[in-house]
């Protein structure tokens, strides 16, 4: 009889590390693999009677609008288009293969298959958006009945979709308060922002954008935000608030309404910065703590996918009291059909084109669909148990802490510090990601300035078995004992990555930094 | 009656005794102990209202497509629109790579596990920076609406300058967020055309140009379908004024016609939904800036861009943020206005649309656009009572079509091509009252002869 193979894949009842390795292809730079002649993709051509009319157009330009010679684009046969592109897909870690925990904040819960299919129907790709509303009215009647789900679960009034992803929507946020003071007659004074330190840069970096001066509030010494520090920053001059609750530190802020109630009282306006919502989604809601604005980001907390990076949506609701100030045209139903309401003559106009990124309104709503009131407490709660669940498995590391509200529970996410790992290793928490990566999954440090040191935020949500948490958990423990054993293995990673260590000096020498192929050409000639 | 418990699919710790051992190893009676510090009247004591779930895939399918399959798509209707969001064809390869999972799942990793995402990107902004004839491009930004708004923010900067000069033929819509995103620092002006070629009126230009002005802006084509021809002329009053010259461009028109950057343009911006990005009933943008590699340039970017660098494998490609010190990122309020998610994904599918065009897709897609456009003018233009193009001037794919000599209102014709299965040109009537009874149609190379033949009857039925 052969060995149990099984055998060896544990140890101590428990399964061994992945002997991760990342796919390598060495890929050339498209404009390596390009070959004169090549064709990808046939244009359809010009039609003989077509040809015949209307004769050389290209002569209708002036010659100074004439390109003069074809873009220096690669030229390539279609299959080295598709190899080439999947291969970079597979040097890329996404949330369909890796146990996601690592980029806190991020909310990478799994999005599911057939939301994806939906998106990807003609019936939503194939929609110019200036169709005349009689053809459009299964969209518009899903964009409704989204909002009349979001507004149930923030308890406001009227949502917009038009923010193109989170940031955008708090900048709209932010331009909505300066209307609104602007059409009391106190635009001029009402001209600082407050935030605190914990809620991420976009509340304070888009506030100033709008215009605003800007306030950050410190923690107490408990981690939460300081009421003290809020009171002294309130005055005359206070335009709103906008926060993150809980803040990235995964501590919920029992004080909130106290915030608010402050603010207002000041004659400010309180926003809500929601990206964190995943853990009190039927719990609490934004509403009920005396918010004026909030927003989702529908790409995390509503399982749309992050896309490398985009395309997301901000979905940016209101109190009664504001609704005048929204972008505009709102979906609206009389009844009988629904329709684009452009009647808002206080709207603040229009942050983005049309009506927001329609795939991810679609994927958001199926997914809400898929869970109902009791499905969506239940995404809470398990993403709050994976939590704790994550954070008690993690302390039992040694070198590494939870800062702040000692020996409290954590909501969705927790930021860790490994400072003493720190001093006693030298090995920084970048170092660990690094390393991390050559086990298969993401690390992430924390948003800058780092008030907690040496830090980590690990966000687990509702998406992950136990047996993956754990996975996770002993990744960080070996690394954390590899970093006391031989610390050049973790100061040298990562080893089963894709690339090793880059060297960064050129990205900040405005002499050899290089954006583009024929910029990075330019500045260091010759080559193969 | 107990209600039944639900495992749901997509949330593995939801089988009740995986979660009843989790909370026992945790030392936690209830869930309630990790909602402690959530005040007991900010709780909501009941169940969200919420429509009952379709816990199924299945029952979820017939829903969520029986709502979809009321709509009536552009492949199913002959499609005329364009005012900014276009119809053009998307190469299969387009849809393929942005659906791998890899791609689509993966977020903001390092560059290590990432490396595919920071190439493809790359990528994106090399053929970009081609057709452009820029040496920096940006990770793109949410949408051009906002690539200008941003771009002209970044002159603004650059020269220290509270001013901006626009053109009065711009969409209305993208003047709407323009305004609204530099309300806090800017004044803006608008330079108006001239009736007859549509072009920007380069007097009035001359008389608004001042020590005051930050940049000027105008697009290629114009929001009005034509080609604005002056480019050089307009760049160089810019300048001689110490004003940057800022152009929005569509870029599926550089095939064949001439990069901003050839007649003068400092900071180049625009959408690029027309590369390989369906119209999704708005929902397909993505925003482009290109600048000179000049440091004064690069450091008011607010994006993130990225660049090549070397690391310590030799022959290894790495890639990584270029000056993200300039980031709200690195600096909150102190960096340039800011960053987040935006449209990376899109990004990355028009750096494969244009991997499959190569230089002779791209010139033969803009001279085929231009071929059809054409050829619709002229036919339109036999129609009696029809005026097309009100403009004597080259047009790209748009073209402005007054029917005041009909007797008839655009949207009446409108809603009479609605029945016959045709979306008529963009009414302009409300913009541009100026310009009477008139429509933007937008033809492009998804259209035949006989798709061009088809509306010109159903037109001629209507007017008749």
């Amino acid at each position: 009889m052969s060995e149990d193979i099984t055998r060896h894949r544990y140890e101590n009842g428990r399964p061994k590390l992945r002997r991760f390795h990342q796919a390598r292809w060495d890929e050339p730079i498209l404009f390596e693999l390009s070959r004169p002649g090549q064709r990808a993709y046939l244009v359809p051509p010009v039609e003989e009677e077509i040809r015949a009319e209307v004769g050389d157009v290209l002569s209708t330009l002036p010659p100074a609008m004439r390109r003069p010679h074809p873009p220096a684009l690669p030229e390539l046969a279609q299959p080295q288009v598709v190899r080439h592109y999947f291969r970079l897909s597979q040097e890329t870690l996404g949330t369909d293969l890796n146990i996601d925990v690592g980029q806190g904040t991020c909310t990478m819960k799994y999005s599911p298959k057939i939301n994806e299919q939906f998106a990807r129907s003609p019936k939503v790709t194939e929609l110019h958006p200036l169709q005349d509303e009689s053809t459009v009215q299964g969209i518009l009647e899903i964009i409704y009945r989204l909002e009349q789900i979001l507004k149930e679960i923030s308890g406001m009034d009227r949502f917009t979709f038009q923010p193109r992803a989170g940031s955008a929507a708090i900048y709209t946020m932010a331009s909505m308060i300066r209307a609104y003071h602007a059409s009391r007659g106190e635009g001029e004074k009402r001209d600082e922002m407050i935030t605190t330190i914990f809620s991420h840069p976009s509340d304070a970096a888009c506030a100033r954008t709008a215009g605003f001066k800007v306030i950050t509030l410190y923690p107490d010494e408990d981690g939460y935000p300081d009421i003290e520090a809020l009171r002294a920053a309130i005055s005359e001059r206070t335009a709103g608030l906008m926060i993150t609750n809980p803040e990235d530190t995964g501590i919920f802020n029992p004080r909130i309404a106290d915030f608010v109630r402050l603010v207002h009282q000041a004659g400010g306006l309180c926003a809500y910065d929601q990206a964190n919502a995943n853990g009190i989604l039927g719990i609490t809601r934004a509403r009920d703590a005396g918010f004026d604005l909030c927003h989702f980001n529908l790409h995390k907390t509503f399982s749309s996918p992050h896309g490398c990076g985009g395309p997301g949506a901000g979905a940016l609701g209101v109190t009664r009291e504001l609704e005048p100030f929204l972008p505009l045209p709102l979906v609206a139903f009389d009844g009988r059909r629904y329709y684009l309401d452009y009647d808002r003559p206080q709207s603040i106009g229009k942050v983005a084109p049309w009506y927001g990124v329609v795939p991810v309104l679609v994927r958001a709503y199926a997914w809400v669909m898929s869970l109902g009131a009791a499905g969506l407490r239940e995404v809470a709660e398990i993403a709050v148990l994976n939590n704790n669940y994550l954070m008690k498995k993690v302390l039992e590391i040694p070198g590494v802490r939870a800062p702040y509200a000692r020996g409290k529970r954590r909501i969705e996410q927790v930021r860790y510090s490994w400072e003493d790992l720190y001093r006693e290793t030298g090995v920084h928490s970048e170092e660990i990601g690094l390393r991390a990566a050559d086990f298969g999954v993401h690390y992430w440090t924390s948003h800058h300035p780092w008030i907690v040191p040496e830090p980590c935020t690990l966000e687990p949500t509702e998406s992950y078995s136990k047996e993956e948490l754990e996975e996770y958990a002993a990744i960080l423990a070996h690394v954390a004992q590899e970093a006391r054993e031989n610390p050049e293995v973790v100061k040298t990673a990562p080893h089963n990555s894709t690339i090793h260590r880059i060297d960064h000096a050129p990205l900040d020498d405005p002499a050899r930094w290089a954006m583009t192929w024929r910029a990075y050409r330019r500045k260091v000639g010759g080559g193969g | 009656m107990a209600q039944k418990t639900v495992v749901y699919p997509y949330i593995p710790n939801s089988v009740p005794q995986v979660k009843a051992q989790m909370l026992r190893e945790l030392g936690a009676e209830s869930m309630e102990e990790f909602y402690a510090d959530i005040p007991q009247e900010l709780r909501l004591q009941r169940p969200l209202d919420l429509p009952p779930p379709l816990l199924s895939e299945y029952e979820l399918r017939r829903h969520v497509q029986g709502l979809l399959n009321r709509n009536r798509t552009c492949q199913e209707y002959l499609n005329f629109l364009g005012a900014g969001c276009y119809q053009h064809d998307v190469p299969a390869v387009c849809d393929e790579v942005n659906a791998r999972g890899e791609f689509l799942t993966a977020y903001a990793g390092e560059p290590y596990d990432d490396h595919g995402r920071f190439q493809a990107l790359f990528e994106y902004t090399s053929m970009m920076g081609e057709l452009l004839e820029m040496d920096v491009v940006n990770v793109p930004t949410y949408d051009g609406y906002q690539a200008a708004a941003t771009a002209l923010s970044m002159a603004a900067r650059i020269t220290g300058r509270e001013e901006v000069l626009l053109p009065r033929a711009i969409c209305p819509d993208k003047l709407s967020k323009i305004q609204d995103y530099l309300r806090p620092d800017l004044t803006i002006r608008l330079i108006d055309y001239d009736p007859r070629t549509g072009q920007l009126d380069r007097e009035a230009l001359r008389r608004a140009l001042s020590p005051q002005t930050a940049a000027v802006y105008f697009e290629n084509p114009s929001y009005l379908g034509y080609i604005e021809c002056h480019g050089a002329e307009i760049s160089a009053l810019a300048h001689e004024q110490g004003a940057l010259c800022v152009v929005g461009v569509d870029p599926i028109t550089l095939g064949v016609l001439t990069p901003p950057a050839g007649y003068g343009a400092d900071i180049v911006c625009g959408d690029i939904q027309p590369l390989g990005i369906h119209m999704q009933y708005g929902g397909g943008h993505g925003g482009f800036i290109a600048t000179r590699d000049e440091e004064r340039f690069v450091m008011e970017y607010p994006s993130r861009l990225f660049g090549i660098a070397p690391t310590c494998v030799p022959g290894e490609y790495g890639f990584g943020d270029v000056a993200y010190e300039r980031t709200s990122f690195a600096r909150r309020e102190e960096g340039k206005e800011w960053v987040g998610t935006a449209a990376a994904l899109w990004g990355i599918t028009a750096g494969v649309y244009l991997a499959l065009m190569g230089p002779q897709g791209m010139a033969e897609v803009g001279e085929g656009i231009m071929a059809r456009a054409r050829y619709a003018m002229m036919q339109l233009g036999r129609l009696p009572g029809v005026r097309v193009p009100l403009f004597q001037a080259p047009h790209f794919q748009e073209f402005t079509v007054n029917f005041d000599a009909t007797g008839k209102t655009v949207a009446e014709i409108n809603r009479a091509l609605l029945q016959r299965g045709i979306f008529g040109g963009k009414d302009l009537s409300r913009e541009f009252p100026e310009l009477g009874q008139s429509a933007l149609y937008c033809v492009t190379e998804v259209h035949t002869r006989e798709d061009i033949l088809r509306l010109v009857e159903a037109l001629q039925e209507v007017l008749r």
